[in-house]
């Protein structure tokens, strides 16, 4: 065949051959040139960083932290929230909410080793029925598979049926974030997909022993925002948690201890790990929330150090007692 | 309406039907979730499957009575399944319609002739079941190798459907990964390919239960044959020809699979090719071409093929220690008489821990269900018995929580374990690098956990330091290069010759400030020494709690070979990996 070619090839076959050559050159060249990269990949390829809203609000003296002593979940919450304000402080109308519960692990609720479903079903509903909040969304990245998580926790369910919509750690919706002074949160993933939509964070979490960390309260509850590979934080425990909590700072957070995990936390598994000690208390400061929780595990604030840790960072006050918190009781 | 129409109309509607039960096969609550979609109807209505295991276990597992229909209408109609009903059969037709439909009338009728080859199906089948048949000589069941439902249910579940929703998610929170899936994608791309080359070339030379299908069809009351004698040998009958059984002349009714598109292609006005009772003017041959010296061949290589596979001792002294099974799965040897390994465990599975196992775990269990704690989301989670309740041959047999558990009444028998968790003290951050962690332990399911620690202090690396002056609760040190508050985490302790320790609160270079908890005796002498500790919580595995469900092998952040590892020993399932006394 090329021979053949070869014996035909005229003037007119020989200029557009060699235009065709000449362009494909002129092809090859130009891709050369504009990917032309004379460094050389670095040792971290760059990543979109995002940063996560501060959803706190401004402090009213005297009206940031409720201690309310009560058997039943859905009325001492209403009155832990009402003592501070009313959840209208915390939530206008029109606004999108997510709530942060502990979806840790596929436990039944009876087992305390989540979030109560009804706690989160009386938020949701406070978000809407009173404070007019146009979307709430329950979101966590459990330990154990998600979607199991949710459903026997029984969690997804209450809360789609108070209304809110529940958002699993989809891998889409995780983003890296570097937190300045921080010694760990470098560029790490966050589940940054609910909060990017968010005005407000409202956290609640159950009060449970924990080996490594001594108790896990509201502002462990916030390492369910983490991605990647987070559990090589425990190495250093204490310093993780107090970065958490200048990470997220959430408008709300809501403790419940109507029923402590003593023993085998935080995963629990049997009734007799739980204590029945009825507080719920309610703060915007995550750290005096603990500092107060720690109480129910027959903890002092000085036995986790992540307390301190978090208030010399500025993330909050471990002497809870100079907030002077409201105290009361709902029988 | 056209019988093809109608025969296309079922081909759509059950190969829909199956990728519908595929999709389904997710654990949740939802219309598109499992519920109570018959998700096994395939496999149940594949005889093979029922044959197999009546074979291996001399009973017939109540939900493969519904092969009993399939054998039936087989018997009365012929090999109806492979053109009608088989999802594996209708991407082949599909694919060989697309490989020849450029193709000349005469080029069709070359590639759709009988060939010899087709028999190569029926030894095959002959080979898989003897495997099947003699316990004496180890029956074990691989008519899943190659067996078109559990092969196209597997590529589907393992492989398909991850693919197709790796960036959507919507079948799953997060990508689902299965080990070994290059060599089931393969095997089902080159079956497909095939068509290709020969249409159909899968169910022609090699389908076990399409030969399966052929002997059924043996006394089959209606058949496709030639009705009158005006047939002007136009051949272009077999231009169409699915099962290339030669309608044009002696057909080989235990090849045709009734698509019907000899009498839709039959040219002549009185319609030569009919469905009838009565025999083929042309002459017919029913029974399978099966050679006396290749039947001979694959009886012997069936009856040596298991033996010889296991003088490896797999099942025996030399059993794989990471074949850790799921909740419910018979001792080794019973599993393998009835898993088909078709994949539906590792499908439901909600964690995506259950895999497909390598020719690692041996030869005979390959693509059998085997936990990978380091793949999914989780362990085998506590409360699940997903892949029990789905498995369709009680190879893993349905089990209750009750019974997985050892609650209610199992209470006496206590858990069901899978294996045992084995803490790798080279590996382990606190055992092996003085490094707090215990992520095992916190993430153990059980109440009490399996897990438990031992406290332990630690002195740390050129940790030894002499005193140089005491300042309330701040010891100066003569050393000046410690690294500013490292030791401030709240896990180090300041230990003065072993009997005080405090928590160091702060350091700096040459400082090291403990806690105001701690009052000194008597202010330590200068030039006496302090250790620097690390209050270590080291984990150890309770033996006779933990229960093998690897979630704090999936936990554990020493990412690649795990510092806490489950292997089978002591797995409820077995009397001879029995660990404990």
């Amino acid at each position: 065949m090329n021979e053949q070619n070869e014996q035909q090839l005229n003037r007119r076959k020989f200029l557009a051959r060699a235009a065709k050559a000449g362009l494909s050159v002129a092809a090859a060249g130009f891709i050369a040139k504009t990917l032309y990269d004379k460094q050389g990949p670095s040792a971290q390829p760059p990543s979109q960083l995002v940063t996560i809203p501060d959803f706190s609000i401004p402090a009213v003296q005297g009206q940031t932290i409720s201690i309310v002593k009560g058997p039943d979940r859905v009325k001492t919450i209403d009155k832990a929230i009402d003592l501070l304000g009313g959840i209208e402080r915390f939530v206008k109308p029109d606004e999108t909410v997510v709530i942060k519960p502990n979806v840790a692990f596929t436990s039944v609720p009876a087992l305390g080793a989540t979030t109560n479903p009804d706690l989160i079903a009386e938020v949701v509903r406070l978000c809407f029925s009173r404070a007019q909040a146009k979307r709430v969304y329950v979101t966590d990245n459990p330990i154990n598979n998600p979607a199991s998580c949710f459903t026997i926790s029984q969690i997804g369910k209450a809360a789609a049926e108070a209304g809110a919509e529940v958002i699993l750690p989809k891998t889409n919706l995780f983003r890296p974030t570097t937190l300045q002074k921080s010694k760990y949160i470098k560029n790490w993933p966050v589940l940054y997909g609910p909060l990017a939509k968010a005005d407000k964070l409202i956290g609640i979490a159950p009060v449970k022993s924990h080996s490594r960390a001594a108790a896990s309260m509201s502002m462990k509850n916030f390492y369910g925002l983490l991605g990647g590979r987070r559990n090589i934080f425990h190495q250093d425990i204490n310093t993780i948690i107090a970065e958490l909590v200048m990470l997220i700072k959430p408008t709300l957070v809501i403790l419940d201890g109507t029923e402590t995990m003593v023993t085998n936390g935080p995963t629990g598994g049997s009734f007799s790990d739980l204590k029945r000690t009825d507080t719920i208390i309610a703060s915007c400061d995550p750290v005096a929330a603990d500092s107060f929780g720690c109480s129910l595990l027959g903890f002092k604030p000085a036995d986790l150090p992540y307390l301190a840790k978090a208030q010399s960072a500025g993330a909050g006050t471990a002497d809870y007692q100079s907030l002077k918190p409201i105290i009361a009781n709902v029988t | 309406m056209k019988i093809v129409t109608v025969r296309r109309i079922s081909q759509i509607f059950f190969f829909t039907l199956f990728v519908w039960f595929c999709i389904v096969t997710t654990y949740g609550g939802k219309f598109w979730q499992l519920r109570s979609w018959p998700v096994n109807l395939f496999l149940s209505l594949d005889p093979l499957v029922a044959l197999g295991t009546i074979l291996t276990t001399h009973s017939l597992y109540w939900p493969l009575l519904w092969a009993l229909l399939t054998v039936i209408l087989t018997i009365i109609f012929g090999r109806f399944f492979c053109s009608w009903l088989c999802p594996f059969g209708s991407i082949h037709h599909f694919f060989g319609y697309l490989g020849s439909r450029r193709k000349t009338a005469a080029q069709k009728i070359k590639l759709n002739r009988y060939r010899k080859a087709q028999s190569i199906k029926y030894f095959i089948l002959v080979a898989l079941l003897i495997m099947a048949v003699f316990p004496s000589l180890a029956a074990t069941l691989q008519t899943g190798l190659l067996d078109p439902i559990p092969l196209v249910t597997r590529s589907f579940n393992l492989i398909l459907l991850p693919l197709a929703d790796a960036s959507a998610n919507l079948l799953s929170v997060t990508q689902r990964f299965y080990e070994t899936t290059f060599v089931i994608f393969a095997i089902f791309l080159a079956a497909v390919l095939l068509n290709f080359v020969i249409p159909r070339f899968y169910c022609r030379f090699i389908c076990p239960l399409g030969a399966l299908f052929a002997v059924l069809s043996r006394f089959s009351i209606w058949r496709i044959g030639k009705n009158t004698k005006t047939c002007s040998n136009c051949k272009f009958c077999e231009q169409h020809c699915e099962g290339a059984c030669e309608p044009s002349a002696n057909i080989k009714i235990s090849e045709c699979v009734l698509c019907f598109n000899c009498r839709q292609d039959c040219k002549t006005k009185d319609n030569v090719i009919r469905y009838q009772t009565k025999p083929s003017l042309a002459g017919e041959v029913t029974n399978p071409d099966i050679s006396r010296r290749g039947f001979v061949l694959s009886l012997a290589s069936g009856l040596l093929a298991v033996p010889a596979v296991r003088l490896a001792g797999k099942i025996k002294a030399n059993w794989p220690h990471k074949l850790i099974r799921p909740p419910g799965s018979l001792a080794e040897p019973e599993f393998l008489k009835r898993c088909i390994k078709c994949g539906q465990c590792m499908r439901i599975c909600p964690t995506n821990v259950l895999q497909p196992a390598g020719l690692d775990k041996g030869l005979e269990a390959l693509w059998t269900p085997v936990l990978n704690n380091r793949i999914g989301t989780s362990g085998c989670q506590l409360n699940c018995t997903a892949c029990s309740q789905i498995c369709p041959t009680a190879a893993i047999r349905p089990i209750t929580l009750d019974e997985k558990l050892g609650t209610g009444s199992f209470a006496d028998k206590g858990p069901l374990k899978l294996g045992t968790a084995f803490v790798d003290k080279n590996r382990c951050l606190p055992w092996a690098f003085d490094k707090p962690c215990i992520v095992c332990e916190e993430n153990c399911p059980l109440s009490p956990k399996a897990i438990f620690t031992r406290e332990y202090f630690s002195t740390v690396r050129d940790g030894l330091l002499t005193i140089k002056k005491v300042v309330g609760n701040t010891i100066e040190t003569v050393e000046n290069n410690l690294t500013l508050d490292k030791f401030a985490t709240g896990d180090y302790y300041c230990s003065l010759d072993g009997s005080q320790k405090g928590k160091i609160v702060a350091n700096t270079n040459n400082t090291v400030t403990i806690s105001k908890e701690v009052k000194f005796a008597k202010i330590p002498a200068e030039g006496s020494k302090i250790h620097i500790q690390v209050r270590l919580q080291r984990p150890y595995v309770d033996i006779e709690r933990c229960i093998g469900c690897g979630v704090c092998e999936h936990e554990c952040p020493v990412s690649g070979k795990k510092a806490i590892r489950v292997s089978a020993e002591g797995e409820s399932r077995s009397a001879d990996r029995k660990l404990l006394l």
